[in-house]
């Protein structure tokens, strides 16, 4: 076989397949676009301790989470769904341009508040949800996810025991300081209100965590310092 | 080339056919006897879910790869062959992806990278290689066919045992009876780590060799 007839089998091959994949991927794009919303809400829910499954996700999201706001680090309010920001673009401009999502919502009477957080592990991004109660300061539950940290050891934060641990911590000390939750090696102090355990053999992967906490909730004290004093 | 142009038509199920298919089940399966594709193995059998999901895309990637490797044979140059067989099974597993992503987001979220990987599974590639390079469509489809299953068989016994001793449950419903725990059964958390999948497939095999002496090799 010649080589212009191989030339041509090959890139009439690739032009076929380029053809029917991006086909197929136009036309499912929606019905992805909606499981990975309905995933999203289901997460930001978990993160206040509310488990929907992916039926009901949309509708218990609507029931529980009143209002969702961008504000910037100087706590000012700004234009925009909240529910749209892509974190992946925002952690990486300077802080003063960062849009900063917040979500609220009502459960029992209860205010909660959850910040979505975004940061680096070992091997790829790991992001999750943290819920806030009325006071700004405790954490009523928290919802991390990763991309490919190293199951059995890393990946471990995704799990519900690492998650647990974070609810009754607090990210500002009595005196309204701004001191975040740390994952530290091996066993937290169990009195301390600012550390968790760490996974053992995930060491990078809980620093991470730990660097996503404070550098994810860092921009929003200015705003819950203007809530908590108003 | 094992076409024979002049034999009498055969039927779509005759015995030589049937063997297509059979064959992989049991004295020719792509785990046990030619210990292809363990990884995906190891990989995705804690539950039998998961299992069954990952079959079933095996089973579709490659009876649709044989058939259209089978259909495309006499056109396709030998020497890209191999680069051809890899597009052919790239974009299936990708259709495969974008299907599960979209319908049973769930499930796809717990194969993760695994179907990606299915591209790089040793017995889809074994087969176009060896079979339907050089068989008709119907002979090269039940082969594809045959192996994914005997691929899918271990892989949902694998996942059998592993769920039911590992987590307690099977395709996650409660299998093993709450009293049984109230007098001190646990399940083995040893199970749910990939070490378990290895040894679960060793005692397949070992089973099997018992069963048929004729895999045993006595060089």
């Amino acid at each position: 076989m010649s080589n212009r007839y191989v030339f041509f089998y090959a890139s009439a091959m690739v032009i076929i397949v380029a053809l029917v994949l991006s086909g197929a991927a136009t036309l499912l794009r929606p019905l992805q676009e909606r499981n990975m919303r309905i995933e999203k809400m289901q997460n930001i829910l978990s993160a206040i301790n509310i488990i929907a499954d992916r039926a009901e996700a949309e509708e218990v999201f609507d029931r529980y989470i009143t209002s969702s706001i961008i504000v910037d680090h100087q706590g000012r309010e700004i234009e925009g769904d909240a529910f749209e920001v892509d974190l992946r673009d925002e952690i990486r401009k300077d802080v003063a341009d960062r849009q900063l999502p917040l979500f609220i919502a009502e459960v029992n009477g209860e205010t909660f508040y959850i910040v979505p957080l975004r940061g680096g592990g070992l091997w790829g991004p790991i992001w999750g949800y943290l819920g806030l109660e009325s006071d700004l300061a405790t954490i009523a539950g928290a919802n991390f996810d990763h991309a490919s940290e190293t199951p059995g050891l890393g990946a471990e934060i995704a799990d519900q025991s690492f998650e647990a641990q974070f609810r009754g911590k607090r990210i500002f000390d009595d005196d309204t300081n701004f001191r975040p939750v740390r994952v530290v090696k091996g066993t937290a102090p169990p009195d301390d209100l600012h550390a968790v355990d760490g996974i053992s053999g995930g060491t990078i992967t809980s620093n991470g965590v730990t660097n996503m906490l404070r550098e994810g909730l860092q921009p929003y004290t200015s705003y819950f310092e203007k809530i908590r004093t108003s | 080339m094992s076409e024979d142009s002049t034999q009498p038509k055969e039927t779509l199920f005759s015995v030589k056919n049937r063997k297509l298919l059979t064959n992989p089940l049991g004295p020719e399966n792509p785990i046990n006897v030619q210990v292809l594709g363990i990884c995906s193995v190891l990989a995705i059998t804690v539950q039998l879910q998961t299992s069954l999901v990952m079959a079933i895309s095996v089973v579709a990637v490659m009876g649709f790869a044989n058939v259209i490797i089978s259909l495309l044979r006499k056109g396709i140059p030998p020497r890209i062959r191999i680069i051809v067989q890899l597009t052919v099974i790239a974009s299936l597993v990708i259709l495969v992806d974008q299907l599960l992503k979209a319908f049973v987001y769930d499930i796809s979220r717990q194969l993760s990278v695994f179907v990606g990987l299915i591209i790089t599974n040793c017995i889809i590639m074994g087969r176009l290689e060896a079979f339907a390079l050089h068989n008709k469509p119907w002979p090269s489809f039940l082969d594809g066919i045959g192996n994914a299953a005997g691929y899918g068989w271990v892989l949902l016994a694998v996942g059998f045992f592993r769920e039911l001793f590992g987590s307690g449950t099977l395709m996650g419903y409660q299998a093993i009876p709450g009293f049984m725990y109230d007098i001190g059964y646990e399940n083995n958390g040893f199970m749910i780590l990939p070490p378990m999948a290895l040894i679960t497939v060793g005692i397949i095999i070992w089973v099997q060799r018992y069963k048929d002496r004729r895999l045993i090799d006595i060089s």
